[in-house]
């Protein structure tokens, strides 16, 4: 143990008598360390992010869109036939075990006017059930009923990004504004939901009931005016988000009287699917990383043998004294390869605190999460003395196997 | 009582690229525990080498070699350290201090390579440097001492393991005159007063004054081997030296 701690002491004199070149032999293994810590960081940063992201478009989403127009062979893009309608969600929620609820919404932008001040924004008319399936809930105020939708009634439901543009300080719930020159009364705000995983806000949006949206905001588009531009379904669990989507297939093909060697004229996806290919994307970034960080660690442990080696040369005088006072060739080892050891983990630690400060800067910079793991850390610490054991055992070998005359012969 | 030191037939053969370089060829003879024996000869004589070999640095080409009745000649690298730990001080003509490390470090450092280190390292080594007259001086580092102070603390270090023989090599040659012969008293009162052997290997006459016997090399063998009666007693006279080399302040 004593010994252990004297070679350490050796180890750490050696190394700070050449400041400046054992900093520089770290360099690598602290780029290389800080690589590692930070692509980490940004990747489990990434993955929360995606997390997040689901949470907030709502647990166990599955979205139906309306099929691709076929008029006279050319196949339009996805949405562009009117297929889909009101009625086609209430027999989902209905029909469908493995589905608890399925809401219809149309979608258009508009001008809103609120005094002195407009803004531009997303209108989507949809029933109650939307807040429940998308997970949102009413900050202030209070969501619109069933009878607002029966009704017709000119009632808003605001994001809070329309309430920073429109509103300032103004309490917004009961104030009236105007889409479309329609006046119309706020009662409520939604709570706050940040970006969607395709990077829109989420918050720019203003809700009303789909019966008023249609007939004074979007206008109907098609000659049937029950037809809806999209509708959100909640499966009951994730177990059965792929049951549900089945289900919903059956009866949607069932309801639009498809033949089997018809297409559907719907698509249906689920979040899941869109975040794998997110998250497919963000590992190949890690993994690029990675790759990046242990090149890094190699040169480093590369430049750590140079200097072992340099240091072997230098100091092959003092090794025959050693070896002349009876120190073993086990001896000469350890000292040498605790001071590579020594040097590759002090770069581990200055590795660890860059990475850190790296991953700080890069989510202030780029406001992503980054989550530092304890796992990382240790990862990074046992790959750099890994480094300094397999790069510094060479030199060391060397040091050790010196002849004790030769070496006290040396200059 | 069985000699300290017995070599028979020793020969040492270095290979110097297609060269044959026979610096040892065939040395027969024994040393006695507490003797003082100055080894003398020209350069290239072999009197080095042979000193390698004693010191258990090398191990000879044939012949053999009883180090206090223990066969050296077949040992390896480890087990040659283990007995150049235990048994074996050495000195050189440069002193061969680490640099940066303390006179107290300097002398522990045999300790370290100890089978079992000794938990008052620091007290055995203040003691050897009290003995040989540097208290006062354990915190020093060595570019802090003169050049006979860097000697004594080389001897202290020699000594720290209770060796049963101190080899010196030239242990004047980077000296004055006048520190030299302090250097030579410390040798000669280890070895009257603890009853040390003491080999020193040397080109000087005056230095030789203070053996009690000198062994000459030549070629590669002994060539003169002769008990000397008359120790040098410490006069104040300074040795003569071919070339006084350390001028410290």
């Amino acid at each position: 143990m004593k010994r252990l701690f004297w070679s350490l002491r050796i180890a750490i004199r050696a190394l700070k008598v050449n400041k400046l070149r054992s900093a520089l032999t770290m360099l690598g293994i602290v780029i290389g360390v800080a690589a590692v810590i930070a692509t980490a960081a940004i990747g489990s940063g990434a993955k929360r992010r995606i997390e997040e992201q689901i949470a907030s478009i709502g647990s166990n989403v599955i979205i139906v869109l309306p099929g691709s127009l076929t008029s006279s062979g050319l196949r339009m893009g996805t949405g562009n036939a009117i297929t889909l309608s009101e009625s086609d969600a209430r027999e989902l929620s209905l029909q469908c075990p493995d589905i608890a609820l399925a809401v219809p919404a149309v979608r258009g932008g508009a001008q809103v006017v609120y005094g002195n001040s407009n803004w531009a924004t997303i209108i989507a008319g949809t029933t109650p059930g939307y807040l429940e399936v998308r997970e949102l809930s009413v900050a202030e105020g209070a969501p619109f009923t069933q009878q607002d939708v029966d009704g017709a009634d000119k009632v808003a439901l605001v994001g809070r990004t329309v309430v920073n543009n429109l509103f300032g300080d103004t309490d917004p719930v009961g104030q009236s504004i105007r889409i479309k020159n329609v006046p119309f009364v706020v009662v409520g705000v939604l709570s706050p939901k940040g970006q969607s995983p395709t990077g829109q806000d989420q918050d720019d949006i203003i809700l009303l009931p789909i019966s008023t949206a249609k007939r004074k905001v979007i206008g109907i588009k098609s000659a049937n005016a029950d037809a809806v531009d999209i509708i959100i379904m909640q499966a009951k669990s994730g177990g059965q988000i792929q049951a549900a989507q089945d289900q919903a297939k059956a009866l949607l093909r069932q309801r639009h009287h498809l033949q089997a060697s018809e297409d559907d004229d719907f698509s249906i996806r689920n979040m899941q699917e869109i975040f794998a290919a997110q998250e497919a994307s963000s590992r190949i970034l890690s993994l690029m990383l990675a790759a990046v960080a242990s090149v890094s660690l190699v040169v480093g442990g590369i430049g750590i043998m140079n200097i072992m080696l340099v240091s072997v040369r230098e100091r092959t005088r003092e090794i025959g004294l050693r070896q002349a006072v009876g120190a073993k060739t086990r001896d000469i080892l350890t000292q040498f390869l605790v001071e590579a050891v020594a040097l590759s983990i002090a770069g581990g630690v200055v590795g660890i605190v860059v990475g850190v400060a790296a991953s700080a800067v890069i989510s202030r910079l780029a406001q992503w999460h980054t989550v530092i793991a304890l796992s990382a850390v240790l990862l990074a610490v046992f790959f750099s003395a890994l480094v300094g054991v397999s790069f510094g055992y060479y030199p060391a070998r060397r040091a050790a196997y010196l002849d004790p005359i030769e070496a006290l012969r040396s200059a | 009582m069985a000699p300290l030191i017995d070599v028979r037939g020793l020969t040492k053969i270095y290979q110097v690229g297609e060269l044959k370089v026979n610096a040892l060829q065939g040395v027969t003879l024994t040393m006695q525990r507490g003797s003082f024996v100055a080894v003398m000869g020209p350069s290239g004589s072999g009197k080095s080498t042979f000193l390698n070999l004693v010191g258990c640095l090398d191990t000879p080409t044939s012949g053999r070699y009883l180090l206090d009745g223990i066969p050296v000649e077949g040992l390896d690298r480890d087990q040659l350290a283990e007995i150049r730990n235990q048994k074996i001080g050495f000195v050189f003509q440069n002193f061969n201090l680490l640099p940066r490390m303390s006179a107290l470090e300097n002398v522990e450092l045999p300790l370290l390579y100890t089978s079992s280190p000794t938990p008052a390292m620091d007290e055995m080594a203040k003691r050897a440097l009290v003995s040989v007259g540097l208290e006062g001086r354990e915190y020093s580092l060595p570019t802090q001492l003169s050049g006979g102070q860097q000697q004594r603390v080389a001897i202290a270090r020699a000594l720290i393991n209770k060796p049963d023989i101190v080899l010196a090599d030239e242990p004047t040659g980077q000296l004055d005159s006048r520190t030299g012969a302090e250097i030579m008293g410390v040798f000669q009162r280890l070895n009257q007063g603890q009853g040390i052997t003491i080999v020193v290997v040397t080109h000087s006459d005056e230095v030789a004054r203070y053996a009690s016997r000198i062994i000459t090399f030549r070629d590669g063998l002994v060539v003169g081997d002769e008990e000397v009666s008359g120790f040098h007693t410490g006069s104040s006279q300074p040795i003569g030296h071919e070339a006084p080399v350390g001028v410290w302040p």
